[in-house]
């Protein structure tokens, strides 16, 4: 049975913000449908008496003095920018209605 | 004067310190290497001659000494480097020049290391071969039509060929050791917070580590010194000394270490000459002094599944940042389009194959609904898996296993099958999730296809010194038994 449908990856594409074409939704459905149907094998032993680990160093709360020190320029920081106007990023439209 | 490319790290070091040779005339010997052979290699994105040229002229110039000045290094493209091109092997980023160099930068420079340029890999470090490269792929120096191991294939690829004596690689699920199997060279990941992360293109943050790949142990200790240690930018770095990997290096003494041979990380599915060189090394080891065990980590088959669903969920997060707004490509932008329309014409014309699965992998496993079943079961697999080694490390002081369970494969050999291409990181993972240190180093060439096999050697969190020592024997001994290092026998490009 497949876990993963064709319609299901272009929801997932929509909310990864990923126009993807009709062919790679076909090779993606078929493909993400063998990953998962293989990954899906870690709830054989993940118990509940299991507790999850997300990092292997356990830290909490790094703090370092809160002190002015140098940071990048607002030329330095626009330098790798797709469009800039007025020393900000332009962002293509943002608002629904029509400008 | 002998061929300067040929020599090491550590020979380098000391014919510059003596001044048998400049630091300019090393690294001129370096980039015409690169000049001769890497249309063919294809391990560089971008040689930095003017950089390197000059940072080498400070070192002739006595600005810089200590154990790597004037020794040149090529840097993986997933590491910042003020002002030059760093791509990470992605359309996305194509033309970007970062504007602050990486911690492991920084300190390079401050060893005085002279940085030759950018080295290719897997888009944003996804994948086991460097065909993922959006720059085409980089070869495998002993086959110039196999993969040279991924995702810093490019990295492997420049130490094996002679183009550079040292390098940085990143690892985040074998992408230093795999590729160091597969090219006949030493890899090694750090304990995971042992070498600072700051100005590394995060793929899976919780996983990713820099460390160094070169041709001998020592080299690779050298250079790890350099690059290890706190540092205040990487709020996951540990605030702890690095252990004396030099010194461990150089120790050569293996007698009464406890060496666990992992019984999970071999049988089926491996290839005959690669167990074969594996059980050969183990032996040596044993001759050695060394104390052989069998030792059974039974979570460990677990291990590459739980990676696919934490990685790709880490990475379909991290991957969110190229929005297409502040930095790197944007497509589609026509003043009528929205900044949602053109986020998604960008992001589809800018990721490759494997990144987008990875995202949408990963955006799956994160999904309500799933996240239990997914993400939430991986997590707990990666506890397992941490108490299979601390289990382990109570009864030995060291695991080893085959680094890669075959020799490199042919170029397009995986390309269209994920699972397949998945399988190459098989034994380096486990080290990932558990965050300890880990190396790879060459102990032969498979008998069935000549082609290098890799030794994987796994401590404790912050022992990294124990791979330094087993590392170190096991070179010498292997060294004596073969005559010449193994790179000797590679053909010549």
């Amino acid at each position: 049975m497949s876990t993963i449908t064709r319609d299901e990856v272009a929801h997932l594409a929509r909310l990864a913000r990923l126009q993807l074409t009709d062919d790679e939704l076909d090779t993606y459905a078929a493909q993400l449908d063998v990953i998962i149907s293989s990954v899906a094998r870690v709830s054989e032993v993940a118990g509940e008496d299991v507790p999850p680990t997300s990092h292997s160093v356990p830290l909490t709360n790094v703090f370092r003095p809160d002190e002015p020190r140098p940071g990048l320029t607002a030329e330095e920081a626009l330098a790798g920018a797709p469009a800039v106007e007025s020393q900000r990023f332009r962002v293509p439209r943002i608002l629904g209605e029509e400008v | 004067m002998a061929d300067l490319t040929r020599l090491t790290a550590t020979e380098l070091a000391a014919t510059i310190a003596t001044k048998d040779a400049s630091a300019v005339e090393v690294a001129q010997a370096h980039l015409d290497r690169i000049a001769a052979v890497d249309e063919r290699v294809h391990a560089f994105l971008h040689v930095d001659a003017e950089g390197a040229l000059a940072q080498a002229k400070r070192v002739d110039a006595g600005e810089i000494s200590g154990p790597l000045a004037g020794v040149p290094l090529a840097l993986k493209d997933l590491i910042t480097m003020r002002g030059i091109p760093t791509t990470c092997g992605s359309r996305i980023l194509e033309g970007w020049r970062p504007p602050y160099d990486a911690t492991v930068v920084t300190r390079l420079r401050d060893a005085g290391v002279v940085i030759l340029g950018k080295t290719n890999m897997d888009e944003f470090a996804m994948g086991s071969s460097t065909e993922h490269s959006a720059f085409g792929p980089t070869h495998n120096p002993w086959d110039l039509d196999r993969i040279p191991g991924g995702s810093g294939g490019g990295s492997a690829a420049a130490v094996a060929a002679f183009e550079a004596p040292i390098a940085i690689g990143t690892d985040t699920g074998g992408s230093i050791r795999q590729p160091g199997a597969v090219t006949g060279t030493v890899g090694v990941k750090p304990t995971y917070g042992g070498v600072s992360r700051y100005g590394l293109v995060a793929l899976a943050s919780s996983l990713d580590q820099a460390g160094p790949c070169a041709r001998t142990v020592e080299d690779a200790a050298l250079l790890h010194a350099v690059i290890g240690g706190h540092d205040p930018l990487d709020s996951t770095s540990i605030d702890a000394p690095v252990p004396d990997v030099v010194a461990a290096a150089r120790r050569k003494d293996i007698k009464g270490l406890k060496v666990g041979v992992v019984r999970e990380l071999q049988g089926e599915g491996y290839q005959a000459g690669v167990e074969q060189r594996f059980r050969e090394a183990v032996a040596l080891l044993e001759q050695l002094g060394a104390e052989v065990h069998e030792v059974s980590c039974p979570h460990f088959e677990y291990a590459l599944p739980a990676y696919y669903l934490i990685l790709p969920s880490e990475c379909s997060s991290n991957l969110a940042r190229f929005d297409s707004i502040r930095y790197g490509l944007r497509v589609g932008d026509d003043g009528e389009r929205s900044a949602e329309e053109v986020m998604a014409l960008t992001r589809e014309a800018g990721f490759g194959a494997e990144a987008k699965r990875r995202i949408m992998l990963g955006t799956y496993a994160l999904s309500s609904g799933y996240y239990d079943a997914y993400y939430g079961s991986a997590q707990k697999v990666r506890t397992l898996i941490t108490r299979d080694f601390e289990a382990a490390f109570a009864k030995v002081d060291v695991l080893v296993s085959p680094t890669t369970p075959t020799t490199a494969f042919r170029i397009g050999e995986r390309i269209d099958d994920p699972m397949a291409m998945y399988l190459a990181d098989l034994c380096t993972i486990p080290s990932n999730l558990a965050g300890n240190a880990s190396m790879s180093l060459p102990v032969g060439l498979a008998p069935e296809d000549g082609l290098p096999v890799g030794l994987q050697v796994m401590a404790p969190p912050m022992a990294d010194d124990r791979l330094y020592l087993l590392g170190g024997a096991l070179e010498e001994a292997l060294l004596g038994s073969w005559g010449a290092p193994i790179l000797e026998g590679a053909p010549a490009l």
